[in-house]
């Protein structure tokens, strides 16, 4: 969660200061839920992330060195500085690409799932998505193909309760998320998506679940971003400063840390690896500042295999 | 020594270049709606679900989004998908699965992705479908970088392309005019993939040449036999791929005779016979004795009767009388 905070105010400090162009979707305040997740998967296991997509890359393993160059254009990125921020994808840790369009994760995960159930692997595919994307036709497409084929897929919801700068009971019919899933027969759950503890317990069931032949599931994981839609919103305006400090009291990293010093984890010790992430980040930065733009050629390159 | 050689139908065609790819590589799936339980809904796939079983062949939810979008993910995975929709039309519906997914992912990833998946889709009025079940919309795909695009007129080209869509490492989108699936042509015991980016020439000619695709190729063809009464030689080219684009065989060809007919059954704006008249006129217009005349369909939704219908769509009287205006 530290790494993935750390990341995410490095990349506003970049894009503040003209190293990153582009748009900006930060993850802060919802790191336990890609966290949480991504512990509960093994590494030939399949995600697909988002437009707000570092959080899940850094748990599912990207490295924060070519995600730090990625973001910033360079040709030593992930994907060669030619998807960005909304378009990191490492296939060689199961990150099958975050997604510009809102809910474009959820073919390519059931998709996923499908291919594992037929090559008779036991991989799973979680499909990370947001509140909004709930309300996009796809959602129900796949849930529906998901359930007839018994598919090996996990759907994350991360209802941070805002699409964009509308919220999302003003635009969302039914009580919660995790209701839709009912009709197709889909176990479906609402969970503290800020208690990293409780994400994590929650996914491995799922897991597990599908791993087993036991189908899709839903979890509706209930969080909040403490920064706008993307760096440039500043986040107020249409979200009252009571219901901001609300959600930084409940900051996942601050309560997480709370409860290891609770149970006699010693502070220096977390203390101690937020330093060496800090400098793990910082060294990302360096890196891609100083590694080359892509050649004008590269433009023209990788549109076929 | 050339193998033998058979009729068969176009749909026949299509069902055995399905099939023996499925023998070779067993990670070819189909997913499309009623290909097993029916063998689709124009009846050329039948006997498939039988051979290879319905894990192979999938029958799928009317639920053109999602299915695409599964065969997109499980050409990421691992797996070399067909998908089927069973009318063109229905694009739509999977638009932003093939143009904003599997058309980008591998260019967004730096080369990392690769999506092997092939979308056949019908195309082509003349059933009296109407607007909605009879649009040739292969202008569409072969306007996004990251699609290939391929449009077989005979038999023989549909099992030699479809091999080549099904074993390209690339999201291929393989138009088949509905109107050709009883269609007979001859096909020899072994057809190899053919290659995208070749145009073949259908019948070779001096004073004119006519560039049609799918089953306009059948138009062009009647056309030149016409003609040919009268002593005028055309010569017919089919383009097979629309991307790749053969533009050098188009450009020579177009040097040789001086005139050019452009003729697919796409509305005739903002489309195909625009970019292939381009194509010439970059290439062979020191060439050119006359301006290039194209033939789309008439800019309207496609009609239901069958008199508006028929007005709708490109024919040999419509080639004949080009052919006339620019000799």
């Amino acid at each position: 969660m530290h790494r993935i905070r750390r990341f995410e105010e490095q990349i506003l400090e970049i894009y503040t200061s003209g190293l990153m162009h582009g748009l900006a979707h930060l993850y802060i305040g919802e790191e336990a839920v890609a966290v949480g997740v991504c512990t509960a998967l093994r590494d030939d296991d399949y995600i697909t992330s988002t437009h707000r997509g570092h959080g899940h890359c850094v748990a599912k393993g990207g490295k924060l060195d070519e995600m730090m160059a990625e973001v910033m254009g360079r040709v030593t990125g992930i994907c060669r500085g030619k998807g960005g921020s909304m378009h990191i994808a490492d296939m060689s840790v199961g990150i099958l690409g975050a997604n510009g369009i809102v809910g474009g994760g959820f073919g390519i995960a059931t998709g996923a799932a499908l291919s594992a159930k037929l090559r008779k692997t036991d991989q799973v595919a979680v499909c990370f998505f947001g509140d909004g994307a709930s309300n996009q036709g796809i959602f129900f497409e796949v849930m529906n193909h998901a359930a007839i084929w018994d598919l090996p897929v996990v759907y994350i919801c991360e209802n941070n309760q805002y699409g964009e700068y509308t919220a999302t009971d003003s635009v969302t019919a039914g009580d919660t998320i995790a209701d839709r899933a009912k009709p197709f027969g889909i176990p479906g759950s609402v969970i503290d998506g800020n208690d990293v503890v409780a994400v994590y317990e929650a996914a491995q069931e799922a897991i597990q679940r599908a791993r087993s032949g036991g189908g899709p599931s839903l979890i509706e994981c209930m969080t909040y971003r403490h920064r706008g839609h993307h760096v440039g919103d500043p986040g107020d305006g249409y979200r009252s400063e009571e219901e901001r400090q609300e959600w930084q009291d409940k900051d996942p990293i601050a309560q997480f840390k709370s409860a290891l010093i609770e149970s006699g984890i010693p502070e220096a010790e977390l203390d101690a690896i937020d330093a060496e992430v800090k400098a793990e980040v910082r060294d990302a930065v360096e890196s891609a500042k100083n590694a080359p733009w892509p050649d004008v050629e590269e433009a023209n390159q990788h549109v076929f295999a | 020594m050339s193998s033998p050689e058979k009729e068969i139908t176009f749909g026949a065609a299509v069902k055995q270049a399905i099939a023996e790819e499925m023998r070779r590589d067993e990670t070819v799936i189909m997913l499309g709606e009623d290909i097993g339980s029916a063998g689709g809904v124009f009846k050329i796939l039948v006997g498939l679900r039988e051979e290879f079983g319905d894990q192979r062949i999938i029958d799928t939810p009317i639920a053109e989004a999602g299915y695409v979008g599964l065969g997109v993910g499980a050409a990421l995975t691992g797996l070399r998908p067909i998908v089927e929709l069973m009318f063109g039309d229905f694009m739509a519906l999977a638009m932003d699965q093939i143009v904003n997914q599997a058309a980008k992912l591998r260019y967004m990833s730096g080369g990392q992705a690769t999506v092997p998946i092939t979308i056949r889709a019908t195309m082509g009025a003349g059933r009296s479908s109407a607007a909605q079940h009879s649009q040739s919309l292969h202008a569409w795909a072969s306007h996004i970088p990251g699609l290939k695009v391929a449009i077989p007129s005979t038999p023989k080209d549909a099992i030699g392309l479809l091999k080549t869509a099904i074993r390209d490492d690339n999201p291929v989108v393989v138009f088949e005019d509905k109107m050709m699936y009883a269609v007979k042509g001859p096909v020899p015991d072994v057809v190899d993939p053919i290659p995208f980016g070749v145009a073949d020439i259908k019948r070779p000619g001096d004073d004119v040449t006519l560039i049609a695709t799918s089953s306009m190729v059948l138009v062009a063809l009647s056309a030149a036999d016409e003609l040919a009464k009268e002593g005028i030689s055309a010569e017919v080219i089919d383009p097979r791929t629309m991307v790749p684009l053969d533009k050098d065989t188009l450009i020579q060809s177009v040097s040789k005779t001086g005139h050019a007919v452009i003729i697919d059954e796409g509305c005739q704006s903002f489309g195909i016979t625009g970019e292939l008249a381009s194509v010439i006129y970059d290439g062979a217009f020191d060439y050119l004795e006359a301006p290039i005349v194209r033939i789309g369909a008439m800019d309207v939704p496609v009609p239901f009767s069958k008199p508006l219908e028929d007005a709708t769509i490109p024919n040999e009287h419509d080639v004949i009388s080009a052919v006339k205006g620019i000799l």
